[in-house]
C-alpha cells in the first residue's frame, strides 16, 4: 500500500473558536493523510473535532469566530490554506465536495432539485444549460431517482431520497474527495442500508476517495478501508480497518468497543467509559483522555503523547506504546 | 408462570389530518409480564412513540382496552386516572427538551411529589431527592443547577430520577439514549438494567436501534406502520427472524465486525403513508415474498410457536429451514 499516491495530507492542524466565553480548542495539532481510492472513517463522539476537521478541509470554517491557527492541508502537494478565496472556490465543489449530516436542511427549499444539481455542474463546468440540465438527469438517474422527478421541490422527497439528492450534487462534478459528515444519521435502518449500497457503489464506480465522518462502528466496518479515532480534537489512532477491530490498541477505542451493544454475541453488560467528554474551553492538560482513562499514569497528566507508529499502518497516541521512564509511569510509587 | 403486569387489546389510535384519517397505532396487541422489559422497535413514523403514550393515557385510544394489574384503565375517570399514574411514569427521548428550562433539579425532580402531596414536611422532600438523586448517579452538589447547566447524560439521569420519584411500577422509556454519544449512552442503558434489578421495574423501551433493544430486552415487538408484524423473545427473533421485514430490519444494522456473516436484504422504497391505508398487509409494497392474498387481506398476529407471534401469511414457508 505505501505506493498509494497521497491524495490529501493534513498536517499539524489547529482550528480554535475564538469568543467572548473562553476559547473552543475544537482541533488541535491533527495530523492525517488520504490516499487516491481510499475511504477514511472519521470516527468520534459529539465535541471531538470531526466536522471542524471536514470545514477546515473545505475552508468552510465560519470566521469569526473560527481561526486555523496552524498546519497545513496538502492537496496534491498544494496547501489548501494559502490557496485566494477565487482558486479556493474552483475547487470547493468541484474536486472535493462535502455531503452534510442534515438532508432536511442543507437544500434549498425553493429550487426544485433538477435545478440545484445542474447549478453545480454550471458553475464548475463551462456547458450550456441543456448540457447542465441533461447531466443534472443523469445524476438522479444514478442516484436511484427517477428523473422525471427533477422539477419537484425538496419538500415532495422523503428523508432517504433528499440524501440522494444531496449525494447527486456531491458527485455531480466527480470529485476527487467526498467528505461525507454522518450522512445517514438522520435516516432509519433501511433507508441508511440503501443509502450505504449507493456510497459503496458510487464508490466503486467512480473511484472516489471519500472522508466518512461517523460515530457508528457499524458503518465503519461496512465501507471504510482506514479509520481515525478522534477525542478531543486530536487523532488517537489512525489504522486500516482490519486493525481496528482485531487489535485497537488506544484505550479510548478498547472504550468505544465496550460501550456499544453487540448485536451479534450476548453481552450481560456494557463496559462504559467513565465520565465525560471533556469541555473543549477548558481541556485537560497533557492527554485530554487522561481523566477518564483506565491506564492513565503519571506522565499523561503531564505532557501529550506522540503520534507513535507501533506497526505498518497503525499508529497511536498513547503512552502506552511510547518510550517513558519509570518516574513518569509511576512505577516507583507504586 | 410469569404475570402479566400490562395488557393492551385491540388497541387503536387515529388522529383527524387534513388529508384523512391517520392509523398511528391500528389493532395493536400486546402484553407485558412483570419485571421484564419489552422492547418496542420500528422506523420513524411507525407508531411505537402514540402507543407508549396512549398506554399512559397521555393519548386517549380511539378504541380497544388497556388491562394493567387486572383492571381496564380506559373506563377510568380523571381522579382514578391520576392516582393510577404514580404507577406508570415516562423517561422520553430529548432530554434536551423534556425538561422545564426555568425549573431547577430539585424542583424538576420533586414535583411529581408535590403533585400528588407526598410529602408533608420540606426536609422529608429534600431528603427523598437527595436519595433519588444519589441512585441515579447525580452528585448532590447539582442540586440547585438547571438543565441548561448540564450535558445530556446528566439530563436523562434528572428525567429517570423523576420517573421514579413516585415508586412506579411501570416505565415507559421512550428513546431515551438516541440523543446521546455511546460512551454516555451506555453508562446510561447499565443505570436503568441496574434500576429495573433493585426495584424490580417493568419496562416498555421504545427504540429505533436494534442492537440497544436487545441488549435490554426480555421480549421485542416489531412495528411497521402502526401494526405489530413480530412479537417474541428476543434471542429467537435475532435468531430467525420470521417477518420479512425483520427480516430486512436485522440485516439493515451496519455491524461493528469485520466477518459479520450477514447478508444484506436492501428494501425498495420508503414507509408508505399511515393515512387512509390500504387493506391487506401493510408492508405488501416492499416485500419481497409479496403474493396476491398479500394485497387483499390484512395478515393477522398470530401464535406461529409457542410465544412467537408473526403477522404474515407466509410465516411459516418463509422459517428458514435448518436451525
Amino acid at each position: 500500500m505505501s505506493e498509494a499516491t497521497k491524495l490529501l495530507e493534513i498536517k499539524d492542524l489547529t482550528i480554535h473558536y475564538i469568543t467572548h466565553e473562553g476559547t473552543t480548542k475544537a482541533v488541535n495539532n491533527m495530523s492525517l493523510e488520504i490516499n487516491e481510492g481510499e475511504t477514511l472513517g472519521l470516527v468520534g463522539e459529539t465535541g471531538a473535532g470531526k466536522t471542524t476537521t471536514a470545514l477546515g478541509i473545505m475552508q468552510l470554517v465560519p470566521d469569526p469566530p473560527g481561526k486555523v491557527l496552524n498546519g497545513e492541508i496538502l492537496y496534491r502537494g498544494e496547501d489548501l490554506l494559502k490557496k485566494r478565496p477565487s482558486e479556493i472556490r474552483k475547487i470547493r465543489g468541484n474536486k472535493i465536495s462535502m455531503i452534510f449530516q442534515d438532508p432536511m436542511t442543507s437544500l434549498n427549499p425553493v429550487m426544485t432539485v433538477g435545478d440545484q444539481i445542474a447549478e453545480v455542474i454550471q458553475l464548475h463546468q463551462k456547458v450550456s444549460a441543456a448540457e447542465a440540465t441533461k447531466r443534472s438527469l443523469n445524476m438522479l438517474t444514478t442516484v436511484g431517482i427517477p428523473p422525471e422527478r427533477s422539477t419537484e421541490y425538496p419538500h415532495q422527497f422523503s428523508g432517504g431520497m433528499k440524501q440522494r439528492v444531496i449525494i447527486a450534487i456531491a458527485l455531480a462534478c466527480n470529485p476527487e474527495l467526498l467528505i461525507s459528515d454522518e450522512p445517514t444519521t438522520a435516516l432509519d435502518v433501511t433507508i441508511q442500508a440503501q443509502v450505504l449500497e449507493l456510497m459503496n457503489k458510487l464508490k466503486r464506480e467512480f473511484r472516489t476517495s471519500m472522508i466518512m465522518i461517523t460515530h457508528d462502528l457499524g458503518i465503519v466496518a461496512e465501507i471504510c478501508d482506514k479509520v481515525a479515532i478522534m477525542y478531543a480534537g486530536n487523532v488517537v489512532e489512525n489504522t486500516t480497518k482490519e486493525k481496528l477491530f482485531t487489535d485497537p490498541k488506544h484505550p479510548y477505542t478498547l472504550g468505544l468497543f465496550g460501550s456499544i451493544p453487540n448485536i451479534e454475541e450476548d453481552d450481560a453488560r456494557l463496559k462504559p467509559i467513565k465520565g465525560l467528554m471533556p469541555d473543549p474551553t477548558d481541556l485537560p492538560p497533557g492527554c485530554p483522555f487522561h481523566p477518564r482513562c483506565p491506564k492513565a499514569m503519571p506522565v499523561c497528566s503531564q505532557r501529550e503523547p506522540a503520534r507513535t507508529e507501533i506497526a505498518p499502518d497503525h499508529a497511536v497516541s498513547c503512552f502506552l506504546y511510547e518510550a517513558i521512564t519509570p518516574e513518569e509511569a509511576g512505577e516507583l510509587n507504586g | 408462570m410469569a404475570e402479566k403486569l400490562l395488557e393492551a387489546k385491540n388497541l387503536k389510535k387515529y388522529f383527524h389530518t387534513k388529508k384523512g384519517l391517520l392509523h398511528a397505532v391500528d389493532d395493536v396487541n400486546l402484553y407485558i409480564n412483570k419485571g421484564e422489559t419489552l422492547g418496542l422497535v420500528g422506523e420513524s413514523g411507525c407508531g411505537k412513540s402514540t402507543t407508549g403514550r396512549v398506554l399512559l393515557r397521555l393519548l386517549e385510544a380511539t378504541a380497544g382496552e388497556i388491562w394493567f394489574e387486572g383492571e381496564n384503565i380506559l373506563t377510568y375517570n380523571k381522579d382514578q386516572m391520576r392516582k393510577m399514574r404514580q404507577e406508570m411514569q415516562i423517561v422520553f427521548q430529548d432530554p434536551f427538551a423534556s425538561l422545564n428550562p426555568r425549573m431547577s433539579i430539585s424542583e424538576i425532580i420533586s414535583e411529581p411529589l408535590v403533585v400528588n402531596k407526598v410529602y408533608r414536611a420540606k426536609t422529608d422532600m429534600q431528603q427523598r431527592v437527595e436519595e433519588l438523586m444519589d441512585t441515579v448517579g447525580l452528585a448532590r452538589r447539582l442540586i440547585n443547577t438547571y438543565p441548561h447547566e448540564l450535558d445530556g447524560g446528566r439530563r436523562q439521569r434528572i428525567g429517570i430520577a423523576r420517573a421514579l420519584a413516585l415508586k412506579p411500577k411501570f416505565i415507559v422509556q421512550d428513546e431515551p439514549v438516541s440523543a446521546l454519544d455511546v460512551s454516555i449512552q451506555a453508562q446510561i442503558l447499565n443505570l436503568m438494567m441496574d434500576l429495573q434489578a433493585e426495584f424490580g421495574l417493568t419496562y416498555l423501551f421504545i427504540s429505533h436501534d436494534l442492537s440497544v433493544v436487545k441488549h435490554v430486552s426480555n421480549r421485542i415487538a416489531v412495528m411497521y406502520l402502526g401494526k405489530i408484524v413480530e412479537l417474541s423473545e428476543y434471542n429467537s427473533i435475532f435468531k430467525d427472524p420470521l417477518h420479512p421485514y425483520t427480516q430486512a430490519l436485522l440485516s439493515a444494522i451496519p455491524v461493528p465486525s469485520l466477518h459479520s456473516s450477514k447478508e444484506k436484504i436492501i428494501l425498495e422504497g420508503d414507509i408508505p403513508s399511515p393515512i387512509n391505508p390500504p387493506d391487506g398487509c401493510r408492508f405488501y409494497g416492499r416485500c419481497q415474498h409479496r403474493q396476491e392474498i398479500c394485497k387483499a387481506t390484512t395478515p393477522e398476529l398470530r401464535e406461529l410457536e409457542p410465544e412467537r407471534y408473526v403477522a404474515c401469511h407466509f410465516a411459516k414457508e418463509l422459517k428458514p429451514a435448518s436451525v
